[in-house]
């Protein structure tokens, strides 16, 4: 276990300057993430076309994997249909929590967060932006908390 | 065992290489690294003595107590008898009348909450703690609020920490019925002026609650110098087994409250028209208690003063002062909290790397420290802050800990660029 495993560069990157960070505007959904263990708090702000993602960003403040994985998925997930998000969101909840996972190639940067799972006080750090997304999806504007 | 008479006359000096040899858990390993444990804050290790103690009396004493004429039950009621005489001389109690056993600080809080505040406080009486309390001494007063329509009142702080004096002189009234504060700081390790805030409370005719457990392990407690009503306190976080923890109250209003929880051991008769209730402590230690831990706790007890609390207190000091002053060298670092009357905390937050981070960062070089609110929530708030890294020192830690903390620190700085 080396902590480059859970620090790699991607993910420090994604920390230092999150892409799609900030409120908004015109939003049609959003919720907001809550991990009251560590006090991380984020609002994933989605605008949708039919079923497609067309913009996503989201705010907030947390350590650098829940940044970082939030960051990493706002990317991932602009401009895919809901299908596809579901597939990804299992993809990453299999790296985040099986041992043996190998990640998928179609994950493409969001397998800088296989590390993760080495460190299981961290995982629901890395899992919360998920959470928030599936929680606007669903309902439009709600609260999801990891407790 | 490992204070001796300083040559200066000082008072005793701690040994802490030596006391390091009573705790077997300091000897291992984590991360391939050895244990640098600034935890105690959160919950202490436990000496050999503690440890032997709790073997000795479940391996030959076990039985339960206050029952039974047969040996085993007298020795187990004698043990546990014997724990809280242990406990009334090491708070200097009036009477073992005035000492119940708990499972901790939080158990405490809320048997005065329920037992003492529920039947007298009415709507429109208030309730005042301080801006700095861990969720124990908040959640139990807001649910006597809720129960009674009596309104929490908060003593604020200074962003440095410290109890603001004469901002809770003003908040004290006629309508003031209890005051409930923390001895010392469980986040910033501010001590709060107690004596003179029970005196201030008292003068309004207010009873004081102390949330003791950040204070004894670190500080001579004597409840009747302070002149507190009540004075709570845990086990484990004073060397001892976790479960096992301490209300001190005064007798007289002890007497009048009526028992929080029913059932064996708190009764004198029990019919199904009446029942009535044991003496005290009895009336408030229904069933079968953690005798074992109290057992535990006896043997903290005489460890911790065989060190010497004073010894322990000046070794905790310099740790806490070389610490800080290490930590402020580091660029990017800033201490949470610098009240100037502090004991045995380090709080502090670094730019750039969140608190959580430093932590996963310090475990994997084997340093164990908090990171969090600290169950200070509303504290947090006010001080702006989601967490804290808090590093934390016992009477085992010694300069080479300071060292591998500040190691680690610049190692997180190293892995975050």
């Amino acid at each position: 276990m080396d902590l480059k495993d859970l620090y790699r560069d991607v993910i420090l990157d994604h920390n230092r300057k999150p892409r799609n960070f900030g409120r908004l505007e015109g939003a049609d959904a959003h919720a907001d993430g809550h991990n009251p263990l560590c006090g991380d708090r984020l609002t994933v702000f989605l605008k949708m076309n039919g079923d497609r993602i067309e913009d996503v960003r989201f705010e907030g403040k947390g350590c650098a994997i829940s940044t970082a994985s939030a960051s990493l998925m706002t990317e991932a997930i602009k401009g895919k249909d809901r299908a596809r998000v579901d597939e990804l969101f299992h993809q990453v909840h299999t790296l985040l929590t099986q041992h043996d996972a190998a990640a998928d190639p179609a994950l493409g940067k969001l397998a800088a967060l296989s590390g993760v799972r080495e460190f299981p006080a961290r995982v629901k750090c890395a899992s919360l932006c998920w959470h928030t997304l599936n929680a606007a999806l669903a309902n439009g504007a709600a609260t999801v908390s990891t407790e | 065992m490992a204070a001796n008479p300083s040559p200066a006359g000082h008072g005793p000096v701690l040994d802490a290489a030596r006391v390091r040899k009573d705790f077997p858990i300091l000897e291992r390993t984590v991360n391939g690294r050895p244990l640098v444990y600034l935890d105690s804050g959160a919950s202490s290790q436990r000496p050999q003595a503690v440890l032997r103690a709790v073997d000795e009396y479940e391996t030959h004493s076990h039985a339960n107590i206050h029952r039974g004429v047969h040996a085993l039950s007298q020795a187990a009621t004698e043990a546990f008898e014997g724990a809280r005489e242990r406990v009334r001389r090491f708070i200097n109690a009036r009477s073992t009348r005035e000492i119940i056993f708990v499972r901790g600080t939080t158990e405490a809080i809320n048997l005065v909450a329920q037992s003492y505040a529920r039947p007298r406080l009415k709507a429109g009486d208030e309730i005042l703690i301080s801006a700095l309390e861990h969720h124990a001494n908040i959640v139990p007063w807001q649910m006597v609020c809720e129960q009674t329509g009596a309104v929490l009142k908060v003593a604020p702080i200074s962003k440095r920490g410290e109890f603001l004096f004469e901002e809770y002189e003003r908040l004290l009234s006629p309508r003031t019925r209890i005051v409930a504060v923390a001895h010392v700081s469980n986040a910033l390790g501010t001590i709060l002026p107690v004596k003179r805030i029970v005196d201030a409370a008292h003068a309004h005719g207010a009873v004081v609650l102390v949330d003791g457990a950040q204070a004894v392990p670190h500080t001579r407690v004597d409840v009747r110098a302070l002149g507190c009503d009540f004075y709570a306190f845990s086990g484990h976080k004073l060397y001892g087994p976790t479960g096992i923890g301490v209300l001190y109250g005064r007798e007289e209003l002890l007497q009048d409250m009526p028992p929080w929880q029913g059932g064996g051991d708190m009764i004198l008769t029990v019919s199904f028209e009446k029942s009535t209730y044991n003496e005290l402590p009895a009336k408030f230690e229904a069933g079968t208690p953690n005798i074992s831990g109290a057992v535990g706790l006896a043997a903290a007890m005489d460890y911790v003063e065989s060190l010497g609390l004073d010894a322990i207190a000046a070794h905790e000091h310099r740790l806490v002062t070389e610490a800080t002053a290490q930590l402020e060298r580091i660029p990017a670092v800033h201490i949470v909290g610098t009240a100037p009357n502090k004991a045995s905390i380090v709080s502090f937050t670094m730019d750039g790397v969140h608190p959580h981070d430093l932590g996963t960062i310090l475990d994997h070089e084997g340093v164990a420290v908090r990171t969090g609110h600290h169950c200070a929530m509303p504290l947090m708030t006010f001080l702006g802050l989601p967490a804290t890294v808090r590093a934390s020192f016992a009477c085992y830690n010694t300069e080479a800990d300071v060292a591998s903390l500040i190691a680690a620190v610049h190692k997180a700085r190293e892995v975050f660029g």
